[in-house]
Parts: C-alpha cells; sequence; structure tokens
C-alpha cells in the first residue's frame, strides 16, 4: 500500500515535471520512413525544441542530447486518430438533435490510462470527439498525448483548427425520433434539422452584419442580435473555420450531407466512418471531401451490414483522401496493424498505407504543416518500431510526442495508473467487447438501459420497447 | 457488307450475352482429385516441406512430400512461389448464429435461462450466413459456434465454414458450455457491499453443485438402466457428456479468481474432460493451469488488459505466458460484435510477436484446437489421411500483406469471393461514375 503511494507521488512528480516541455533527441541510424519523403536507411533524426532540426546520415548532436539508438528499428511518423473518445469525460449532450454549442475541449481528462495505453501503440495524436447522437453534435477537439500532465488544457494541439461532429443515420433518429419522440425519426428528418439549422445561422450572421453595418450610421436605434454560442458555431462553420466530421454510414446519406453542404456553400467536410462511402467515392472524391474509415468493421448494426473491408482501398484508387481510424480505446494501440490491412484488401502499397495513419488523417484535421511525417521543421511526433509497423511483428518500442519520449518498451513500468483506488478489488475483470462503436456513450437511459449492459442484453431490453 | 457489319454486331451481341450468362452465375465449390505442387508445406505437425506436393482426393490428404508423383486425371495446381497451411480453427465464436449485432431478430445464440444445455447451437448455424465465405477465404476454415448467457447456456459445435446444411457442415465435435460463475464486482457501477458479493458467489456455486449433483445422478441412473428408466430431463441429457467424459466440458473463466475457482471445483467434482475458456487472466496463475493439466482456449489476443495497473500489452503476452509455463494452449478470435472471426491469424500474430513465437501461435489456431476439441485426426496439421481442409497463400499468414489464394474444406475447392469481394469487384471502378453516361 505504502508502496503504492510512493510510486503514484514520485509518478505525479516525475510527470508533471514534464508536462509541458519540448524535448532534445537524436535518433540514430534507423530505417526513417518519412511518408511524404519516401524510406531512408541508416539514416539520423535530430530534434530540438520538440521540431525535427534535420534528417540525414550522421549528424552530430551537441553534448548532453538524449540518444536513442534506432540501429535495426523503423522511425516513423507519430500516428494520428482522427476518431477517438479517449481522455474526455462526456460524449454525448445528447439533449437536443442540434447541440453545436457543447465542446469536448471543456472535458479534457489527462489521467485516462487509455492515453498511455494508446501511446503504447505509437500514437501521438487523437482526435477527441463528441458522440453521434446528435444529428449535429458538440464541438471536438485535437489533442496530442502529453500523458503526464495534469493540466487539461496542455493536452490540446495548440493552434489546431476547430472541428465539429455531425451525425446521420441510425443514432440520431433512434435517439431523437426512437427515444425522446422529436424530429429526426428518419434520414429525411435528418437532413432537414441541419438544412434548418444552416439556414438559422445564415440569418443570425445577416442580422449581425447588418446590426454592425448599421450601427455606426447616425440616428440607429436598433437592439443587437441576441448572442446565441450554438449560431455563434454554426455560422463559423458556413464561414469556412470549423471542419465537420460527420459520423455516416450509408452511401445515400453521404450523398445527402455533400448536397446540403453545396447548398451552403461549406467545402471542409470529413466523412467519419463511411462505411459505404465507396459506392459513392467518384462523388467524395468531386466534391473534395475526405473519409476516415474502419479498416473491417461490419455487421454490428443493419447500416453496416453492406460494408466491404477494401472500402479504404477502394476510396483511396477514386482519390478520396482516406484515414484509418479506431473509434475504440483497444483499436486505437494498433492501427498500425488496421492500416496494414488495406495492403489484404486492395492490396495499398507500404506509404499508402501509412498514408492511412499520419498524413492523412493530419489533412483531415488541418494540421498536415505541423505533422503527420516526418520533415524539417514538422513537431517531433515520432514512433520506433522493431520490425515494420505493418509486419505484424511490428512492436512499438518509443513514441515521442514534442521530442519528449513518452513511452519506452525496454523502460515501461508495470503501474503506470495516475489515478488509483487502492480498495479497489484487485481480481474483479469487465469484459470488453469488440466491434461496436462507442458513439453512443451516454444515450443508454433513454432506452431503460444501462451503459455497463454488453450489446446483447442491451438488445434484448430494446426488443421488448 | 452492311450485311456483314450488322452480322458480326449480332455476333458480338450474342457473345457479350453469353459471356455475361457465365458470369452472372454464382461460382460453386468444387469436388475432385487434385495435386497441389511446387509449394512451401507448413505443415505444423511435420516441419516444413520446400518444393513439396498435396495430392487431395475424395476429400482427403493421399500424398504430402517432395517427391510426390502426380496420379493421372488429377488437376495440377501449380504453387511455384506458394505456400500450404492447414486450415485455421477458430475455437470461439458466435458465426452463423448471428447476422447482424443489433438486431435480436437475427441472433440465436443466447437463449433464456440459467441451466439450458440442451440448447444446440448446430441447430441454429444458418449455413447461409454472409460471414461465412467472409471467414472462410481468409484461410479460418473451421469454427466454434458457441452459445452464449447462464451458467449453462447450451451444446456447442464445431463446424466446417462449407455445407448447405448443418449436418454437411458438422467437423465432429459437440461440447457442453459452462460459464463459471463470476465472483466479485462487476465493475466499477457495481455498488454491492462486499458481503453481498461473497452471498451472491456462494450462492451462485451453491446452485452449480446442485444442478451438478443431480446430473451425475441422473448420469448413474441413465447407466444402471441403460438409459430407459431416468425420464424426460432434456437439460440432464445434454449434460451426461460432460459427466460421462464422452465429451469436454468448456468452462468460460477469465478473472483470476474465477479460473482458481475453477480449477478447484473441476478437482473437487472429478470432471473428466475439462476445457478453459477464455482464461483473460490465466498469466496470474498458469502454473496451476499447466499443474491441472487442463487445455485452455484463450482470447481474443486483441484486448485491452484487465485493469489499469496491469501492463498495457498483458493480452497480447497471456497466450504466450501459459504456454511457457506449460499449460495446452489454444487462442480463439472471440469477435463476436462485428463477427471478424477472420482475424484469427491476427490474434495469434500478436500473441506470436509478444513472447509466444511464430511456431507455437500457429499451432495454437490449427493443431492444438483439433486436439483439444478431439478432432486430430481429421484437421490442424497437412498429414496422409487427414480431411483435405488447408489453404495456399503467399506467404505467412499472419502477415497482413499475405493473400489468400485457395481454400479447401474437406476436398471441396471453395470459390474465392464473398459479399466484401463481390462489392470490391463492383465498385473499385464504378459504372457509371459521377456523371451517368
Amino acid at each position: 500500500m505504502k508502496k503504492i503511494l510512493s510510486i503514484y507521488i514520485a509518478s505525479c512528480c516525475a510527470l508533471t515535471g514534464v508536462a509541458q516541455d519540448r524535448g532534445n533527441l537524436l535518433i540514430k541510424n534507423g530505417t526513417v520512413l518519412t511518408v511524404t519523403q519516401g524510406t531512408l536507411t541508416e539514416t539520423d533524426v535530430l530534434v530540438k525544441d520538440g521540431k525535427i532540426a534535420q534528417i540525414a546520415k550522421n549528424i552530430s548532436a551537441p553534448q548532453g542530447t538524449k540518444i536513442i539508438d534506432a540501429k535495426g528499428l523503423f522511425v516513423m511518423p507519430g500516428i494520428i486518430d482522427p476518431h477517438s473518445h479517449i481522455a474526455i469525460d462526456g460524449i454525448n449532450e445528447m439533449t437536443s438533435p442540434v447541440t453545436a454549442e457543447v465542446a469536448e475541449g471543456d472535458v479534457i481528462n489527462p489521467l485516462q490510462m487509455s492515453i498511455y495505453r494508446a501511446l503504447a501503440g505509437g500514437v501521438t495524436a487523437v482526435h477527441a470527439m463528441h458522440g453521434s447522437a446528435n444529428a449535429i453534435g458538440g464541438q471536438c477537439e485535437t489533442l496530442k498525448l502529453r500523458y503526464g500532465t495534469f493540466d487539461n488544457d496542455a493536452m490540446k494541439m495548440e493552434g489546431a483548427p476547430r472541428t465539429i461532429k455531425f451525425a446521420l443515420g441510425e443514432n440520431p433518429t433512434r435517439v431523437h425520433g426512437g427515444g425522446s419522440q422529436i424530429v429526426p425519426r428518419t434520414r429525411m428528418g435528418v437532413e432537414f434539422v441541419i438544412r434548418k439549422s444552416f439556414s438559422d445561422a445564415q440569418k443570425y450572421m445577416n442580422d449581425w452584419d447588418a446590426y454592425n453595418k448599421n450601427k455606426l450610421t447616425k440616428g440607429f436605434h436598433g437592439q443587437p442580435p441576441v448572442y446565441n454560442l450554438r449560431m455563434e458555431t454554426l455560422a463559423e462553420i458556413l464561414k469556412g473555420n470549423i471542419i465537420i466530421h460527420c459520423h455516416s454510414y450509408r452511401a445515400d446519406e453521404i450523398f445527402m450531407l455533400m448536397k446540403v453542404c453545396k447548398d451552403f456553400g461549406i467545402k471542409r467536410l470529413v466523412f467519419q466512418h463511411a462505411n459505404e462511402g465507396f459506392k459513392v467515392a467518384p462523388e467524395i472524391a468531386s466534391f473534395g471531401a475526405m473519409a476516415s474509415v474502419f479498416s473491417d468493421w461490419w455487421a454490428y448494426k443493419f447500416e453496416v451490414y453492406y460494408s466491404t473491408a477494401y472500402n479504404a482501398a477502394i476510396l483511396t484508387r477514386n482519390g478520396v483522401i482516406t484515414s484509418v481510424n479506431s473509434d475504440d480505446a483497444e483499436m486505437m494501440r494498433h492501427l498500425y496493424h488496421e492500416a496494414g490491412k488495406t495492403q489484404k484488401y486492395g492490396g495499398l502499397s507500404d506509404e499508402e498505407a501509412l498514408s492511412l495513419i499520419t498524413i492523412n488523417p493530419a489533412k483531415q484535421l488541418g494540421i498536415d504543416s505541423r505533422t503527420g511525417s516526418l520533415e524539417k521543421g514538422k513537431d517531433a511526433d515520432i514512433a520506433i518500431f522493431k520490425n515494420h509497423p505493418l509486419s505484424i511483428y511490428g512492436v512499438p518500442q518509443y513514441t515521442i510526442v514534442d521530442g519528449i519520449v513518452r513511452f519506452d518498451r525496454e523502460h515501461d513500468p508495470a503501474d503506470m495508473r495516475l489515478l488509483v483506488d487502492p480498495k479497489q478489488n484487485l481480481d474483479d475483470i469487465i469484459p470488453s467487447e469488440k466491434g461496436i462503436d462507442r458513439c453512443m456513450d451516454g444515450t443508454e437511459f433513454l432506452f431503460g438501459l444501462s451503459s455497463e449492459m454488453n450489446t446483447a442484453e442491451k438488445e434484448t431490453q430494446l426488443d421488448k420497447k | 457488307m452492311k450485311s456483314l457489319q450488322l452480322f458480326s454486331g449480332l455476333f458480338t451481341a450474342l457473345l457479350c450475352a453469353l459471356v455475361f450468362h457465365i458470369e452472372a452465375q454464382s461460382p460453386k465449390a468444387k469436388y475432385g482429385s487434385f495435386a497441389l505442387t511446387n509449394a512451401t508445406i507448413e505443415t505444423v505437425t511435420k516441419g516444413t516441406i520446400k518444393n513439396g506436393t498435396v495430392i487431395i482426393s475424395n476429400g482427403k490428404i493421399t500424398s504430402v512430400g517432395e517427391n510426390v508423383s502426380v496420379p493421372q486425371g488429377v488437376e495440377t495446381i501449380d504453387c511455384k512461389g506458394l505456400f500450404i497451411y492447414p486450415g485455421m480453427i477458430d475455437g470461439g465464436t458466435h458465426i452463423g448464429m448471428s447476422e447482424i449485432g443489433s438486431d435480436p431478430r437475427t441472433q440465436d445464440f443466447n437463449e433464456i435461462g440459467e441451466l439450458v444445455p440442451q440448447m444446440k447451437a448446430l441447430t441454429a448455424v444458418n449455413p447461409n450466413a454472409v460471414a461465412i465465405p467472409i471467414t472462410r477465404i481468409s484461410g479460418v476454415t473451421t469454427a466454434l459456434a458457441s452459445p452464449a448467457g447462464g451458467l449453462f447456456p447450451g451444446t456447442a459445435a464445431l463446424i466446417n465454414l462449407h455445407g448447405y446444411t448443418p449436418d454437411q457442415m458438422f467437423a465432429g465435435f459437440e461440447g457442453v458450455v459452462m460459464n463459471f460463475p463470476h465472483e466479485g464486482r462487476r465493475g466499477f457501477f457495481d455498488r454491492r457491499a462486499d458481503d453481498e458479493i461473497k452471498k451472491a458467489t456462494e450462492t451462485a456455486l451453491k446452485k452449480l453443485d446442485e444442478v451438478w449433483e443431480r446430473a451425475v445422478q441422473y448420469y448413474q441412473v441413465d447407466s444402471a438402466t441403460k438409459g430407459k428408466s431416468a425420464g424426460y430431463y432434456p437439460e440432464m441429457q445434454a449434460l451426461l457428456p460432460a459427466v460421462s467424459g464422452n465429451s469436454s466440458l468448456l468452462i468460460e473463466a477469465n478473472s483470476a479468481k474465477d479460473i482458481r475457482a475453477a480449477l478447484k471445483w473441476i478437482k473437487d467434482k472429478k470432471i473428466k474432460k475439462p476445457v478453459l475458456t477464455g482464461v483473460a487472466e490465466g498469466w496470474r496463475v498458469a502454473d496451476e493451469i499447466a499443474k491441472a493439466k487442463i487445455p485452455v482456449v484463450t482470447g481474443g489476443v486483441l484486448e485491452l488488459p484487465a485493469h489499469d495497473y496491469d501492463r498495457y500489452d498483458q493480452a497480447y503476452t497471456n497466450a504466450g505466458l501459459l504456454f511457457k509455463a506449460g499449460v495446452k494452449v489454444a487462442i480463439r478470435s472471440n469477435e463476436t460484435g462485428n463477427q471478424n472471426y477472420r482475424n484469427l491469424p491476427y490474434h495469434a500474430g500478436f500473441a506470436a510477436a509478444y513472447g509466444m513465437g511464430r511456431e507455437e501461435a500457429l499451432k495454437a489456431i490449427t493443431i492444438t484446437p483439433a486436439e483439444i476439441f478431439g478432432v486430430a485426426d481429421k484437421l490442424g496439421s497437412i498429414e496422409v489421411g487427414k480431411n483435405a481442409t488447408l489453404f495456399i497463400c503467399t506467404g505467412d499468414p499472419f502477415e497482413t500483406k499475405t493473400q489468400i489464394k485457395q481454400v479447401f474444406i474437406d476436398g471441396w475447392q471453395i470459390p474465392m469471393v464473398s459479399r466484401q469481394t463481390q462489392l470490391y469487384d463492383e465498385f473499385l471502378k464504378r459504372e457509371p461514375g459521377v456523371s451517368k453516361k
């Protein structure tokens, strides 16, 4: 007990100390998979103040620089998970079909063990997303996995563009139409909710524009429009300052949202999951939208019954910028393996497969000038593997965020707890359940369900309704 | 001249119609004699044969080796540069018993009741489930279709993933499933007091003992009267093979505490053929399992650790640690949520990479489950006399780069298509594209 406490205190001290730091580092003699500029053998990567300063052979570092001997190892850009729900304490504000006013940035939890586990899978950044209960959900937050900090805000990737979650199909229609008996209950309703919201936001913007223009005119006595955070957020979408990341499965609903966006002049659009994206791949490509997909998940609900594991390959071959995501704290730990599956399903090249978890998600989050590849000047977010990361025998050895080593397999303490309940019964086990998206977390009570039930139990309950 | 053009046009149209007609047919499996030549053969039980030949005839492997002469009239498949492996066996699935996760009307693995071992998985397997071709063209040829639910949720069945009736699919093993009573809190949400939990566990164990005592009595009466006077007790009848030891009792236990309790129960009740399944925390009690000489079907491997304070890779290393302690260990995928049983080689691959080693991990999804389920005379390796249930591939099946080129199940050459490959063929270059012209 005393031991646990002392480890706890020691780790608190050790970890808070490095929270905001930017590191200096020299990675020697690795096989460097830059993703954007080819593969370089026996090459060094020099990191200064958390940035990549140089990639070349035989770099000599200033004295005292920490050196990682990467001989025989593979050095790749830190993996970016464009769809996650880790490191946040709330996922679904499901009280209205439109909740653009809420933000995941307000509920960041830097203490979750899943952050460390993701690091152990080579992940350095995640898109912490709102759930999919609402047609227009809350704002998401792009996080860097600076595990060890106690400061919520230190987890945020400073300067990353704003993003927001939208959702189509079964989830919003079940929650609102099915659960709360309000629109939307159908895919028609979902389209209407989104169109109405954008129209309202346009009017809101016009009212403000008119007020701002007129308030300077002599003799103007009008009142300013009522400030409305929801409308403010939607207006920023219309202005192109917030990227839409839309939970979607079926081809028809993907097509619908592109039409809506076209009508409102919205260009920045990423489809999340998009299990049937492959059916409208030419349309997604011609719109200029992007897609973030599962490698092979299917069959967990009707709208993913007609999926194919070839989705990522078909989208890629049709010119859609595509990423592979996890939506799951377990799968997040082996996104390199998930990306590798596109070589089985569609024969993508090593570079194309690695792009799915590095530069492409960076583009989808609007952070590709900072991360997603190993290039001079970019953030030193790096994963180092024993064996090629696309091989099943690839094992992450070091994960580096801003030049700081946040995971080191050789020196991985068995106990990385930051929060621990010493009274916890050590022998309890909560079986996990694979292949279920986490986007509906927190909505269970609507259906007389509890979040502790497994799917079979939930569905049995639902069936009774 | 014009008539010639017309003629050739008609001819082309006819040809197109003919070709279309052929393509429109669904590909069928083919039964026959095959010679798979020039292959690297991973026999699993008898090492690797370079540049070898496998002869398939009447559903069986009739020859394996380097210097095998190909009999006349046998269809030769040149496997130069390719590999042959025995079909992979997934020891824990709901395959054929569930179609869509969120639709209870498509789920047939979870019957009502705590004591329903008479519910037979084989009855509910839908031979035409979409997941079956999707799974088998990845080289997973055989799977345990398993019920889930209460204390005794039913009887699992090992099936080959080819056939049009359960009888055609049956692979020779059925076993009663038991969920060993779980001791302890079910999670952070479980607000019961410690003594309440203790009481609940005692009650559950007492109930189990009562059931088992009845089962043993039933078995004694049944044996003494040669099945004539035992009366109609379907649940007791279903437990007979587990009591008599004619078949294995598959005991699901995951936490270290539950595994220990199960080991004690097995010893006390002198269970004849126990198999432990799940065994997520087996690494904590590996020596005890090894000492009891009880085989294990563990997995999935691609799972989170059981506790926040466990090493992040504990689920990856579990199978290897069990093996090293001397436990006979098979790996299952347990990917029931989205029916991705096709990922079985990747579960084994992670176990291989995290300490088990490639050779042992391969055994854990081929010969070991075949032995545990008592079908090693038919499945699990490339040997003369065994069923021709195998696949041809481009490399190590644990690697995602590897393509599975051809699957044989019981000597049937399986068409390498599934709904997912058909969607790929249709949509890779969609016609029409963006504009309908």
